[in-house]
C-alpha cells in the first residue's frame, strides 16, 4: 500500500520562477491499484513520480510505501522497493553494457553488491527465456550493447527490468511517449501483462486519454499539484474520452479542455 | 651511429616508460572512461606515489611495501577529490585540481621541504631501474613492468566484471538508470576515485624508482600523457579489441606507443620544452575527432536541423 500524504514541491522558491509543482497532494493506493494518471502540462504528474522515487526531496508531507516511511530515503535505497520505467528511452539502461549485464544489474536492485560475478550462467538461461517472452528477438542478442537497440526495444527491456524483481510499486512515466503508435502498443500491452501477472500496484502516466480510460482500474486526474478527480471501478469502466474533458472543466474550473489533453 | 641505431637504443628505455606509465594510463581509463569523470587529481598523486615510495626506501622500507603504501596514499588523494565532489557539491574537475593543488604542499612536506630527492639502486634494492634497462636478464625492468601490468589487468577483469564492478560501470554509463537500480553512485564515484589514484600513485612510485629519484614536479600535464595513451589505443585498437581485459592492454599499448613516437620526435631534433605543447595538441585533435565527425555525419543525414 502506498500512503501520500500532503506532499508539496515547490521549485525555485523564492524566485521570479518559483513553481509550485505539488501542492498538498495526498493519494492512498491499495496493493494491487493499477493507476493511470493524467493532466495537463505542468500539473505535476511527473514531479510526482519523481517525488516517491526520490529523485529530489519533498518540502513536506510524508510517503509511506508498504509500511515503510521513505520520506528521507535516498534515491538508491528507495529502488529495493521500486520499479520504474522513464519517458526517454536512454534514461532507464545502460547504454555501454550488455543486455545481460542491464538485466543483472536489476536483478540485484536492493541487494549488497559485493565481489560475486555480475552475470551468472544460471540467469543468462533464465533472462533468455523472459526475453523470448518480450517477442522481440532479443533473447538470441543477449551481449548486444543496449546502446545499439531502437527506442521501443529499450523500453521493453527497460520495463522488464523494472519488474525482474517484484517492486512494491511501479512507476510509469509515460513511458511509451517517445515511441510510434505501433511500438508504443506494443509495449503498453506488455506492461499490462506484466502488471497483471504480477498483480503489481502501478502508477502510469499518459497524455493519452484513450489509454488511461483502458488501462488500470483507477484514474486520477491533476491540476495544479493535486489530484482534482480519481474514478475507480465500476465507474471508470463506463468513462468515456468527452466525460473525461467534462469532468476536467468542472474539476479544474478551467473552461477550456487542456489542448494537450485533447489532442490525444 | 645513425638515426636509426640511435634509436634502437633508446627503444628499451622508451618501452619501458611506457610500460610504467600504461599503469598510470590504467588509471585513468577507470575515471575517464568507465565513471566519466575527467579526475585532474592525478597531476599531483602521481608525484606524491613517487615520493612517498623514495622516501620509505630512503629509510629502510623494502621497495615492495613501499609500492603498496604508495597505492594506499594515492587512494587517499582519491578519497579526498571524491568527498569534495560528491560530499560537498563541487563539480568533479575542481575537486580534483584542488587536491592536486594541495597535494604539492604534501608532496613537499613528505620529501622533507626538497623537490627532489635521489634513491640510488646502488644503495638500494629497487624493483626497476633505467641502469638494466639494455641487459638481458631478471633485472631487467621491462620484465618486471610487464608481469606487474598483467597482474593488474587481470586483476581489473574479473574485477569489473563482479557485482560491485558492474555497479560502478553502471554509475559512470548511466547515473540516473544505476539509482534507479538501487546502486549507490555516490559511494562508487568515490570507489572509482580512489582505484585510479591509488593505480597512479604506483605508477609514480615506479617511475621515481626508475629514473632514481622523486620530483614534485614529475606529475605536471600527467593527465594528458594517460589521456593521449587511452586515446591513442582506443584509435588503433577499438575495431578489434572488445573485451575488457584487451581494451586495458590497447591502453598500455597506446602508452608505449606514446613513448616511442616521443623518442622520434626528438631524435628527428624535436626541443624537449616544446613536448608538452605537442602532446597538449596531439590529445586535443584526436578528443575533437569524434565530435567532428558527428557534425559532418548530421550534416550529411538531415541537413534541415540547422534551424533547431
Amino acid at each position: 500500500m502506498l500512503e501520500l500524504k500532503e506532499l508539496c514541491k515547490t521549485f525555485h522558491p523564492g524566485t521570479v520562477n518559483a513553481k509550485t509543482a505539488l501542492n498538498h497532494l495526498s493519494l492512498t493506493l491499495e496493493d494491487g491499484d493499477f493507476v493511470t494518471v493524467i493532466g495537463g502540462n505542468g500539473a505535476g504528474k511527473s514531479t510526482l513520480l519523481n517525488a516517491i522515487a526520490g529523485v529530489f526531496p519533498v518540502d513536506s508531507g510524508s510517503i509511506v510505501l508498504d509500511g515503510e516511511d521513505m520520506t528521507d530515503l535516498p534515491e538508491h535505497k528507495r529502488a529495493a522497493l521500486l520499479g520504474r520505467v522513464f519517458q526517454d528511452p536512454q534514461m532507464g539502461t545502460a547504454p555501454t553494457m550488455q543486455i545481460d549485464e542491464n538485466l543483472a544489474l536489476a536483478a540485484r536492485r536492493g541487494q549488497r553488491r559485493g565481489l560475486k560475478w555480475g552475470v551468472t550462467r544460471a540467469e543468462r538461461e533464465k533472462y533468455r527465456t523472459l526475453l523470448a517472452d518480450l517477442g522481440l528477438g532479443l533473447e538470441d542478442r543477449m551481449s548486444t550493447k543496449v546502446g545499439l537497440l531502437s527506442g521501443g526495444q529499450r523500453q521493453a527491456l527497460t520495463l522488464l527490468m523494472a519488474t525482474l524483481k517484484k517492486p512494491k510499486l511501479l512507476l510509469l512515466d509515460e513511458h511509451t511517449a517517445a515511441l510510434d503508435p505501433k511500438t508504443a502498443m506494443k509495449v503498453l500491452e506488455t506492461s499490462q501483462r506484466i502488471v497483471e501477472r504480477d498483480g503489481l500496484t502501478t502508477l502510469m502516466i499518459t497524455h493519452n486519454m484513450k489509454d488511461a480510460i483502458a488501462y488500470g482500474n483507477r484514474l486520477i486526474m491533476m491540476d495544479a499539484g493535486t489530484v482534482v478527480l480519481d474514478v475507480k471501478g465500476e465507474e471508470k469502466q463506463q468513462l468515456t474520452v468527452p466525460d473525461l474533458i467534462r469532468r476536467f472543466s468542472a474539476a479544474s474550473g478551467k473552461d477550456e479542455a487542456n489542448d494537450k489533453l485533447l489532442l490525444s | 651511429m645513425g638515426f636509426f641505431g640511435s634509436l634502437i637504443n633508446a627503444l628499451p628505455g622508451a618501452v619501458t616508460q611506457g610500460l610504467l606509465w600504461g599503469v598510470m594510463a590504467i588509471g585513468v581509463y577507470i575515471t575517464f572512461r568507465i565513471l566519466d569523470v575527467a579526475d585532474l587529481t592525478v597531476d599531483g598523486s602521481l608525484a606524491t606515489g613517487g615520493a612517498c615510495c623514495v622516501m620509505l626506501i630512503r629509510s629502510g622500507v623494502n621497495p615492495w611495501l613501499a609500492l603498496l603504501c604508495a597505492f594506499a596514499v594515492g587512494m587517499l588523494a582519491g578519497l579526498c577529490t571524491g568527498m569534495l565532489h560528491t560530499r560537498c557539491g563541487i563539480p568533479a574537475i575542481l575537486s580534483g585540481i584542488l587536491t592536486q593543488l594541495a597535494l604539492y604542499s604534501v608532496n613537499l612536506r613528505i620529501m622533507q621541504g626538497k623537490a627532489n630527492q635521489p634513491v640510488g639502486v646502488d644503495k638500494y634494492p629497487l624493483l626497476v631501474s633505467q641502469r638494466f634497462v639494455r641487459e638481458m636478464g631478471l633485472r631487467n625492468p621491462i620484465l618486471l613492468a610487464a608481469i606487474l601490468l598483467v597482474i593488474l589487468i587481470g586483476f581489473l577483469y574479473w574485477f569489473f566484471g563482479t557485482e560491485r564492478g558492474c555497479s560502478l560501470r553502471a554509475t559512470g554509463a548511466n547515473p540516473n538508470m544505476a539509482r534507479a537500480q538501487g546502486i549507490n553512485t555516490r559511494s562508487n564515484t568515490v570507489l572509482g576515485l580512489m582505484l585510479s589514484n591509488g593505480l597512479v600513485a604506483a605508477s609514480g612510485a615506479l617511475l621515481a624508482q626508475y629514473q632514481g629519484s622523486s620530483d614534485v614536479n614529475m606529475g605536471r600535464g600527467a593527465i594528458v600523457i594517460g589521456l593521449a595513451a587511452v586515446i591513442i589505443g582506443e584509435v588503433l585498437f577499438s575495431k578489434v579489441f572488445r573485451n575488457f581485459a584487451l581494451k586495458l592492454t590497447a591502453v598500455v599499448i597506446g602508452a608505449v606507443l606514446y613513448y616511442i613516437v616521443l623518442q622520434i620526435v626528438l631524435q628527428l631534433g624535436l626541443n624537449t620544452n616544446d613536448l608538452k605543447l605537442l602532446t597538449a595538441v596531439i590529445v586535443a585533435v584526436f578528443l575533437a575527432i569524434p565530435y567532428w565527425k558527428d557534425k559532418v555525419f548530421r550534416k550529411k543525414q538531415g541537413g534541415g536541423k540547422t534551424h533547431a
